[in-house]
């Protein structure tokens, strides 16, 4: 009944403009997910993300603006209108599953199909080819508690797609797993994300997650848009120092004067050749740990035009590499080799000086 | 019982095992005296209810007719007490753990008011509100033809306002524990605030509505002040066992006793059916 409602109307798929204002915290959004698109929100604890999938699920309001799903308002503080999760086509995957420890998994899944009035035994039938479709037959008897991490997900899942929603909300739906897990559910998930026709959701802290399930992201920060582009714009520019960390970037603030050179918000200057040569004003500079040089004495004949002293703060042992961490103007993150390491004779505290190509310093407007 | 393996689990993590106890293993003398003082002065009673029970006639003693009557009498309205609690107490557990609004604290202190009150004042109370010319009495009697004191329903009505209190506060506190996480996903499912109550929050707190069930079912059993006091002590119709045993008392303590032993096996009963369910809700907040 619902699926057919939203067939008809699935071109005009999710629009959320409004506001959630609860003591101190806010969280101001305006975007939009076309159907058949999954939409990653991606920002660290506490930028709103919950919020923002609760007030979409109907488990807390706006308090200004709007939220239309498929042609039909579900939220509009400003004509009174608020739809309650019961009766909004919404389904909500939650990080922690809260599956019903009490019902069998056949009856999880056809908790919906029951709640909307149908019979027992069609509901349970429902559930069965959903269960199918997932690849979770066999744990139809079985309780919540009998599961693993990886099937409980995905039993989660099986629930709230046969709920037929028009809107998919996914929080955090691998953070439960251990990474062998992950891995796996993570290919399935994104085929289910692709099958499903209406516009979905996915939140997540992961990068890698982001680019494997999301077709664009949104940045949420403090309650706000910080930035919002495919997965491989985010991940290249980044417009923040979250994502900037999260990716493994060096990011740089500054103001880029007529010569080229940029003056760091933070103190220091740097030469960028890469990236757009029009950009002049606030610019954002990316520096791939990787294209940064160490060396124990100041390079005299060297190519890079940028040179500066620093002092190592920390030294990382990542799988096949190591992170230095150097404080200076600016401070950098430094990816070297192991052997690199001994030969630099790099200890917390050792003074060193960096280099790095302009060529590899990429330059972009400040979307701020 | 997971949150029981949890918390041996726990304990295991923890190296609070008994054999991994090294502090706090002798008691003080100033602590150990008193303490055993009052482990006998609770158990020598009990003690003395069996070493004096008439153990030879008891089989006698308790298929007299009297005898079979009160007890008849005391589990059927013991039970419909316990019904009637259930039926009440519920949604009233249900109002006191989710509502929201003004005066819901006293009106959560009122409820629990039963529980402390001496029963007999609790009789004159139901008496005054429920009797011949009391304030709602009158108009049951006048409108609908029906008197509670002086009845068995009346005794019912004595029991269920005693022992209602336990009930409510047993089947509230599973309430305000309750995983509201798991309502919230089935009301994204579709389901309305009913049903989620009768779907997923009725099943999550059943233990402990069986729990609190049992003791309310326990306390009516025993109930003796209030329904003397509203229902009276007619033989067949208001006379419970607890009335039996007192009125006996009086002239023959031998059946006394033997009723006694009866309602001291209940209790333990009623004690080994709860040991895990309600020492463990004591036990944790």
């Amino acid at each position: 009944m619902i699926g057919q409602q939203v067939t008809g109307d699935i071109m005009t798929g999710l629009r959320m403009a409004g506001e959630v204002r609860r003591g101190g915290f806010g969280l101001a959004l305006d975007f939009s997910v076309a159907p058949g698109e999954v939409l990653g929100v991606l920002g660290p604890n506490g930028a709103g993300k919950t919020t923002l999938l609760r007030t979409l699920a109907g488990l807390g309001a706006l308090s200004r603006g709007r939220i239309e799903l498929a042609g039909v308002d579900l939220d509009d503080p400003g004509r009174q209108l608020f739809v309650p999760a019961e009766r909004r086509p919404v389904g909500l995957v939650f990080q922690n599953y809260r599956l019903f420890p009490h019902l069998s998994v056949r009856d999880n899944v056809a908790f919906a199909a029951r709640a909307r009035g149908a019979g027992r035994r069609p509901a349970r039938r429902r559930a069965e080819d959903w269960l199918h479709r997932l690849g979770l037959a066999e744990f139809a008897d079985r309780k919540p508690a009998q599961l693993s991490g990886g099937q409980a997900q995905r039993v989660a899942l099986a629930r709230a797609l046969a709920a037929e929603p028009g809107l998919l909300l996914l929080d955090e739906p691998l953070a439960a797993l251990d990474a062998r897990t992950r891995l796996e559910v993570r290919g399935e998930l994104r085929r289910h994300l692709s099958a499903f026709g209406g516009p979905s959701l996915v939140v997540t802290h992961d990068p890698l997650e982001a680019m494997v399930l999301t077709d664009r992201l949104l940045v949420l920060e403090d309650g706000r848009v910080a930035q919002q582009g495919t997965p491989a714009e985010v991940a290249r520019r980044p417009a923040s120092q979250y994502v900037a960390r999260l990716m493994g970037l060096n990011l740089y603030r500054g103001a880029r004067g007529p010569d080229g050179v940029v003056a760091l918000d933070g103190g220091g200057v740097l030469h960028s050749a890469g990236g757009e040569p029009a950009a002049a004003g606030k610019v954002l500079l990316a520096v791939r740990p990787s294209a940064i040089s160490l060396h124990t004495e100041q390079p005299r004949h060297a190519s890079p035009r940028n040179v500066w002293p620093g002092t190592v703060t920390g030294v990382e042992l990542l799988t096949d590499r190591v992170r230095v961490q150097v404080s200076g103007t600016p401070p950098a993150l430094v990816d070297i080799t192991p052997d690199a390491v001994a030969e630099l004779d790099l200890a917390a505290g050792s003074p060193v000086w960096l280099s790095a190509k302009a060529t590899e310093i990429d330059c972009y407007p400040d979307p701020r | 019982m997971s949150q029981t393996e949890r918390t041996e689990l726990a304990a295991g993590a923890g190296r609070a095992g008994p054999d991994r106890l090294v502090t706090g293993r002798g008691v003080p003398p100033l602590l150990a005296a008193p303490a055993a003082i009052g482990f006998c002065f609770l158990l020598v009673p009990l003690l003395a209810l069996l070493v004096r029970a008439p153990w030879h006639g008891l089989a006698g003693l308790l298929a007299d007719p009297a005898a079979l009557t009160a007890l008849r009498l005391s589990l059927e309205c013991a039970t419909a007490a316990t019904a009637v609690s259930v039926v009440l107490g519920v949604p009233l557990a249900w109002v006191l753990a989710r509502a929201r609004f003004p005066g819901l604290a006293a009106l959560r202190a009122l409820v629990t008011v039963p529980l402390v009150l001496p029963p007999v004042v609790g009789g004159l109370a139901l008496l005054l509100a429920f009797g011949r010319n009391g304030i709602l009495g009158r108009y049951l009697e006048s409108w609908l033809g029906v008197t509670l004191p002086f009845s068995t329903a009346g005794v019912v009505v004595a029991e269920a306002f005693v022992a209602m209190p336990f009930l409510v506060v047993t089947v509230e506190g599973a309430l305000r524990s309750a995983d509201r996480e798991l309502e919230e996903a089935a009301a994204t499912l579709g389901a309305g605030r009913l049903l989620v109550f009768a779907r997923i929050t009725l099943p999550l707190v059943a233990p402990s509505l069986l729990a609190g069930a049992v003791l309310c079912w326990a306390r009516a059993l025993g109930e003796f002040g209030a329904t003397i006091t509203f229902a009276g002590n007619n033989p067949g119709t208001t006379q419970t066992m607890p009335l039996v045993i007192y009125n006996d008392l009086q002239t023959d303590p031998e059946p006394a006793i033997a009723l006694s032993l009866v309602l001291l096996l209940v209790a333990a009963a009623v004690l080994a059916l709860l040991r895990d369910r309600w020492l463990r809700t004591a036990g944790t907040p």
